[in-house]
């Protein structure tokens, strides 16, 4: 049995994003941590609410990190860990909001009348800040069996992981945490200068095409720069790269396909933990099964 | 051209509004245009984000209330990041378009969406809660 830690999965994790579900808590095993799902979680919203009256966005993240201030007290921890940038991005911001503005954590807190009140001492991380400053990258190299030596791999933040700067994980402008993370797993970084710009987000649902343009940018300067595939950590990037690259083919002739990945399966693999039951390559839609064979 | 203001913008009343809902002095914005430079949606919109806060200055909205733009922001927060006197223009889209959805104006039909079985939820929820009252 490894150290618990309280794991927010969300919702896109338990369907479309299985790969990054497993990949996160197998992985995160290997290093010696058990992943326990949240008790009782509910979905973070996915976008925060930017208006200044705004309480209703921020009802259900604080729900959640009230379950996580019980449930850390039975495990003596009080690290939450999400993967995804969106449940990061909201928990994280939640977090700061009602910490900063009493007067709103006190409507909420009235408002949740069967729950305790929040005291704030929940200690919100994304995986990587925790593989960086909690697990540590030398305890990472030694996990290593298969290194990724050759696979070329591009670095993609998007948009919550940096932005806005309260909740950034790294620079906002040059981040270089996923980059460190790779290294370390063998694999070649390659430099890539759309690394924190945006997908195209929701706009997916009603505006594709404006998404399809986005995607063939930035796959086409990631296949520029040398890239195999594309790293990164949140599933609504994920479907945005790998799904809309479709959208990009059709109207650009001179695109070429890339697979998307996350920086958990590329954990995953390295770590040894090649099964499907862990990176379900059959919810990709550009296979990287070719592209990473060699260390399958 | 002879451009006359008509009203003080500080008294326009949708002016105020958009104030008072994203919280940000829109008159502190002097057009430096960095927003605009840096907006990875600058090239789907009709009003760029610099002009944006030229109508709001000018006490125009309804100009605003008409253009594509806050419903093509993707709410990246790209400028707010890197606006120089750190105003947050992604709550300043929103507040537009809360202007909107607050009069029970639905943006989209969730019904009416396509590959509803293949989307992430994280899309739909994120786009239902920018997109609808």
């Amino acid at each position: 049995m490894g150290k618990k830690i309280m794991f927010y999965p969300g919702c896109t994790l338990k369907g479309v994003a299985k790969n990054l579900e497993d990949s996160t808590v197998e992985s995160a095993r290997v290093l010696g941590y058990d992943f326990i799902e949240l008790p009782g979680w509910t979905c973070c919203g996915a976008v925060y609410g930017l208006a200044q009256d705004s309480v209703k966005f921020t009802i259900a993240n604080v729900r959640n990190l009230i379950k996580a201030q019980n449930y850390g007290k039975e495990i003596d921890d009080n690290r939450l860990i999400a993967v995804c940038s969106m449940c990061y991005n909201n928990l994280k911001r939640a977090h700061i909001d009602v910490m900063k503005n009493r007067d709103k954590l006190k409507t909420l807190d009235l408002f949740m009348d069967e729950e305790a009140d929040y005291e704030g001492n929940i200690n919100v991380l994304h995986y990587l800040q925790f593989l960086k400053n909690d697990v540590g990258f030398d305890k990472i190299k030694s996990a290593v069996k298969k290194p990724l030596k050759g696979l070329k791999v591009a670095p993609y933040y998007g948009c919550l992981l940096l932005r806005p700067d309260e909740v950034a994980i790294d620079d906002r402008e040059d981040p270089h945490i996923l980059e460190d993370l790779l290294k370390v797993l063998g694999a070649e970084v390659v430099d890539y200068p759309l690394k924190n710009e945006c997908c195209g987000s929701y706009h997916t649902v009603d505006k594709k095409e404006i998404v399809g343009e986005r995607t063939y940018k930035l796959v086409s300067v990631a296949k520029e720069m040398g890239a195999d595939v594309i790293a990164t950590s949140c599933p609504l990037c994920f479907f945005n790269l790998d799904k809309r690259q479709e959208i990009a083919k059709n109207k650009h002739n001179d695109f070429e396909h890339m697979p998307i990945v996350y920086f958990t399966q590329l954990m995953a693999i390295a770590f040894g933990l090649t099964s499907q039951d862990v990176l379900h390559f059959d919810k990709h839609y550009i296979s990287p099964e070719e592209v990473l064979k060699k260390w399958l | 051209m002879k451009y006359t203001i008509k009203e003080d913008p500080h008294k326009n009343e949708l002016v105020q509004k958009v104030i008072e809902i994203s919280g940000e002095n829109i008159f502190s914005c002097y057009q430096c245009g960095r927003c605009s430079s840096g907006c990875p949606m600058a090239e789907f919109m009709d009003v760029l984000p610099n002009q944006v806060f030229m109508f709001l200055q000018e006490g125009d909205v309804d100009t605003l209330l008409k253009a594509k733009t806050p419903w093509i922001c993707a709410a990246c927060f790209t400028c707010t990041v890197r606006c120089p006197v750190g105003l947050d223009l992604a709550a300043v889209m929103e507040a537009i378009r809360e202007l909107q959805l607050r009069k029970n104006y639905d943006y989209i039909d969730p019904y009416k969406v396509e590959d509803r079985e293949e989307l992430p939820p994280i899309a739909m929820v994120s786009n239902f809660r920018k997109f609808t009252p």
